[in-house]
C-alpha cells in the first residue's frame, strides 16, 4: 500500500459517506410508502383493490339458476347447495346455499363454471371470526326460488342489471383464456 | 453541589445530623433525580425518536400508535419488558450473568457525574473530568465481556470478545482526539474546557485549526464504535451472532443493555459538545444580566440542543451505512484512524506555536470550509430530490 492509494482510500470513504448521507437525508422529506391499514387511510382498502382481485366468494341469489356447476367444480367441496321441490307452489327452491370460507382456496373454478356469473370473487378479504362456524357464509337463509333464464333476454327491470353484471363478470374475468381478447379473436374467422 | 451543601450545613439546615449522613443522602438523592428525571426519559425518548427518524429515512412511518405520534412507545416497551420472565439459563454462571447488565449500566451512568449541563449545573467538576469519562466508560467492556462469558453460549462469547477488542482499539483514536483539545485548553476539567471556548462558532475548538476539525470527526467515529453503534455494531450483528452478548438475556436485564446504549448516545453528543462545540456558552445578552435562572435555562437548552444534534447524526449514520466486517473494523482503526489521530495531535501541538493573529485567519478559513461543506451537502440533497422526483412530505408527523 503506497501513500497515493492510502489517501485515495480516505477520500473515497469520506466522499461515499457524504453522498450516502445526503440520500438518506433527502428521504426525511419524502412521503413514506407505508399504507397505514386499517385506519388512517382515505378510502377503505377494499375499494382500491383491482376488479380481478380474488377475495371471499359472494353469490347473487337472484340470478342463481341452481345448476350445481359450482358445487361439482369445487375441488375441496366448500360449496354445499340443497334444492328441493316446494309442494305448495310446485317450484324448486333452495333450502341452503353455504360456502365455507375456511376451506375455500380461491381457485376461481366455481366462478368460471357459473353460466350466469352469479358466483364471483368480491374485493372483500377480511374474514376474521371468533369460531369456524362464523366463517360459513349462508346465502339462502330462507327458502328461495331458483332463477329461470327467459328466452330472448331478461325483461324484469329488477333483474336486468344483475344479469348484466354477472355476464360482464363472466366475459371479462372468468373465462379461462382471458375474456375479451379471446372473444375478439373468435369473431375473426 | 458540594459547596451548596456546605453552605446549607453552615446555615444550620441539618442541625444535629452528621455531615457524612447529609452527604450520603444528597448523593443518593442526586443519583435518583438524575436517573429517573433525566436519563430514563432521555434514553426512552431517544429510542422512540431513533425508530421514527430511521423509519422516515427508509420511507416507512415507524411507531406512531402509543400516545400522540407514538411518543409513549418507550413506556409501553419498558412495561412490557418489566413484566416479562427473567430467564437465567441453567448452564450460565448465574451470579456473573445477573451482575453484567448493571456493570454496563454503571459504566454509562457514571459519566453523568461530570457532564456540564450548564454553568452551575454539574454534579462534580472534577479536575480530571474528561479523563474520568474515558476511565468509567471502559467499565462497559468489563460488563459486556462478563455478559458474553457468563451466558455460556458461543454467540455471546464471540460478541463479548469482539466488543472488547473493538472498544479497547477505538479508545486509542478517541483518546488522541480528546488529547488535542486538552492541549489547547490546558485543562482536563469539563467546565475548564468549555470556559476556554466562546459562544460563537469562531471561538469553538472545532474550528480552532484544521487538525481539530479532523479530530472532531475522528472522535465521533471512534465514539460510535465504542458505543457499539451501527456501522460498528459487530458485537451484536444479527446476521452472524443472533444478538451477540445479549442473546441469552430477556426482560429487564435485556433492556438495561439497550438503555445504556441509547443513553450512551447522549453522552457521546455531550462530550463532543463540551470538547469541540463550546458547551453551554451563550451570547452575553442583556436579558441574562441579574437573571441567573434565565441564564441557567438558556445554557441548559443550548447544551442540550447541541448534544442532541449529534444524537441525531448518530441515528442518521445508522440509517445510512452498512455494518463493517471485523477485519475492516480493525483495519479502519489501526491503519487509518490511529495514524490520523496522531497527525491531528502533532498538528495541534504545532499550532500552539503559531501567532494568534495568524491562527485567527486559519480559524476563519476552517469555519468557511465547514460552511462550504454544509452548502454543498444541501445542494446534494436538493439534487437527490430533483433526481428521484418523489412525492414530498415536509411534516414531521404522519
Amino acid at each position: 500500500m503506497n501513500v497515493a492509494s492510502y489517501a485515495k482510500d480516505i477520500c473515497q470513504a469520506i466522499a461515499s459517506t457524504f453522498e450516502g448521507m445526503s440520500i438518506t437525508f433527502s428521504h426525511l422529506i419524502r412521503r413514506p410508502m407505508t399504507i397505514q391499514y386499517p385506519d388512517k387511510i382515505p378510502v377503505p382498502i377494499q375499494e382500491t383493490l383491482p376488479l380481478r382481485y380474488r377475495g371471499i366468494l359472494e353469490v347473487d341469489m337472484d340470478i342463481c339458476t341452481g345448476c350445481l356447476a359450482c358445487e361439482r367444480d369445487c375441488p375441496i367441496t366448500c360449496i354445499t347447495i340443497g334444492i328441493e321441490m316446494n309442494k305448495e307452489t310446485k317450484q324448486r327452491q333452495f333450502t341452503h346455499f353455504d360456502i365455507d370460507v375456511c376451506k375455500c382456496m380461491y381457485c376461481g373454478l366455481c366462478s368460471e363454471a357459473c353460466p350466469t356469473g352469479a358466483i364471483r370473487h368480491s374485493q372483500e378479504f377480511e374474514g376474521a371470526s371468533y369460531n369456524p362456524a362464523g366463517l360459513v357464509r349462508h346465502f339462502a337463509p330462507q327458502p328461495q326460488n331458483l332463477y329461470k333464464p327467459k328466452k330472448g333476454g331478461e325483461t324484469d327491470p329488477k333483474l336486468v342489471t344483475k344479469v348484466d353484471i354477472g355476464l360482464k363478470y363472466l366475459d371479462e374475468f372468468a373465462t379461462p383464456d382471458g375474456g375479451g381478447a379471446a372473444a375478439e379473436e373468435g369473431k375473426q374467422p | 453541589m458540594q459547596a451548596y451543601l456546605d453552605q446549607l450545613i453552615k446555615d444550620g439546615a441539618f442541625a444535629g445530623v452528621p455531615r457524612e449522613l447529609v452527604y450520603a443522602v444528597a448523593m443518593v438523592l442526586a443519583a435518583f433525580v438524575v436517573l429517573s428525571v433525566f436519563v430514563a426519559p432521555l434514553a426512552g425518548v431517544t429510542s422512540w425518536l431513533e425508530r421514527r427518524v430511521w423509519a422516515r429515512m427508509q420511507s416507512r412511518v415507524g411507531p406512531n400508535r402509543v400516545g400522540p405520534q407514538g411518543i409513549l412507545q418507550w413506556l409501553a416497551d419498558g412495561i412490557k419488558n418489566l413484566l416479562k420472565e427473567d430467564l437465567i439459563p441453567s448452564a450460565a454462571d448465574a451470579k456473573l450473568f445477573s451482575l453484567a447488565p448493571y456493570v454496563v449500566f454503571m459504566g454509562f451512568l457514571c459519566t453523568f457525574v461530570v457532564i456540564p449541563f450548564g454553568g452551575n449545573l454539574i454534579v462534580a467538576d472534577l479536575n480530571i473530568g474528561i479523563f474520568y469519562i474515558l476511565g468509567v466508560t471502559s467499565l462497559v467492556v468489563v460488563g459486556i465481556l462478563m455478559a458474553g462469558w457468563a451466558s455460556n453460549n458461543k454467540w455471546s462469547l464471540l460478541g463479548g470478545m469482539r466488543s472488547a477488542a473493538q472498544i479497547v482499539s477505538y479508545e486509542i483514536p478517541a483518546g488522541l482526539a480528546i488529547l488535542t483539545i486538552v492541549f489547547l485548553a490546558g485543562t482536563m476539567s469539563m467546565q475548564g474546557i468549555i470556559k476556554a471556548q466562546g459562544w460563537g462558532p469562531w471561538d469553538w475548538f472545532l474550528f480552532h485549526n484544521p487538525f481539530t476539525f479532523a479530530a472532531f470527526f475522528l472522535y465521533f467515529t471512534a465514539a460510535l464504535a465504542e458505543g457499539n453503534r451501527t456501522p460498528f455494531d459487530i458485537p451484536e450483528a444479527e446476521s452472524e451472532l443472533v444478538a451477540g452478548y445479549v442473546t441469552e438475556y430477556s426482560g429487564m436485564r435485556f433492556l438495561f443493555f439497550f438503555f445504556a446504549e441509547w443513553g450512551n448516545l447522549y453522552v457521546i453528543g455531550s462530550v463532543a459538545t463540551t470538547l469541540f462545540l463550546g458547551g453551554w456558552q451563550v451570547p452575553p445578552l442583556w436579558i441574562f444580566d441579574n437573571n441567573p435562572v434565565l441564564l441557567g435555562i438558556a445554557q441548559f437548552v443550548t447544551f442540550f440542543l447541541k448534544a442532541y444534534l449529534w444524537v441525531f447524526v448518530a441515528m442518521w449514520v445508522r440509517a445510512t451505512l452498512p455494518r463493517v466486517r471485523v477485519d475492516q473494523l480493525m483495519a479502519l482503526c489501526w491503519k487509518y484512524m490511529v495514524p490520523l489521530a496522531f497527525v491531528c495531535m502533532l498538528g495541534t501541538i504545532g499550532f500552539l506555536f503559531v501567532p494568534d493573529d495568524v491562527r485567527r485567519v486559519i480559524s476563519a478559513a476552517t469555519l468557511g470550509f465547514a460552511i462550504a461543506v454544509a452548502i454543498v451537502f444541501f445542494l446534494r440533497v436538493a439534487f437527490q430530490i430533483r433526481h428521484a422526483r418523489p412525492e414530498l412530505y415536509w411534516k414531521p408527523h404522519i
